[in-house]
């Protein structure tokens, strides 16, 4: 019930190509970790929609595979 | 399921401000949980609190009738506002006390 963070990752980058993606292990069990996702695709959508993308782009193991990721959307500067 | 549906249209409709959660505010049984609480509790305002793993229908089904994977989930008279990542950004960003404060809901005891 693990994943490792480069997984992670590269399905985030698979769904929004241009993510800038930054992720870190809050505790070393491959199953919390922190992630900032900055992408222009999130412009102009709210913040529940930003994170419901990157839900989307982890195929639903967000929950269940993946039990936490704590998560900052941002669109870039 | 629809009668989870139901029950949660009614809890969602019934309370201003409701936290699902993991445990109780007293006794929160996650850290993302226990995040929701602090925060709720800094901003001062009256909540009802549904432990979601006393019920395993609400347990799932808060995830389909919000279409948010994870708990907590927080509602605001009747909208759903976020989990726990989002309401620690608004309430850094003094967001979260604009929306209660603008929604008039009731200020803990």
């Amino acid at each position: 019930m693990a994943m490792p963070a480069a997984e992670i990752a590269a399905l985030i980058k698979a769904a929004l190509p241009d993510a800038e993606v930054e992720i870190e292990a809050l505790v070393d069990d491959g199953d919390h970790y922190r992630a900032r996702v900055v992408s222009a695709a999130f412009t102009g959508r709210n913040r529940v929609q930003q994170h419901k993308m990157v839900y989307e782009a982890l195929g639903g193991r967000m929950g269940g595979e993946l039990h936490a990721l704590q998560l900052v959307t941002a669109v870039p500067n | 399921m629809s009668d989870t549906n139901e029950r949660l249209s009614q809890i969602v409709s019934n309370n201003d401000v409701v936290l699902f959660m993991k445990g109780t505010p007293l006794f929160p049984q996650c850290g993302f949980s226990s995040r929701a609480v602090a925060i709720l509790d800094h901003c001062g305002v009256a909540y009802e609190s549904v432990d979601v793993l006393q019920d395993m229908d609400i347990r799932q089904g808060i995830k389909a009738f919000s279409d948010w994977p994870t708990i907590p989930q927080l509602y605001v008279k009747g909208e759903f506002v976020g989990g726990s990542d989002i309401m620690m950004e608004m309430y850094q960003a003094g967001e979260l006390q604009q929306l209660l404060d603008e929604q008039q809901v009731a200020k803990a005891e």
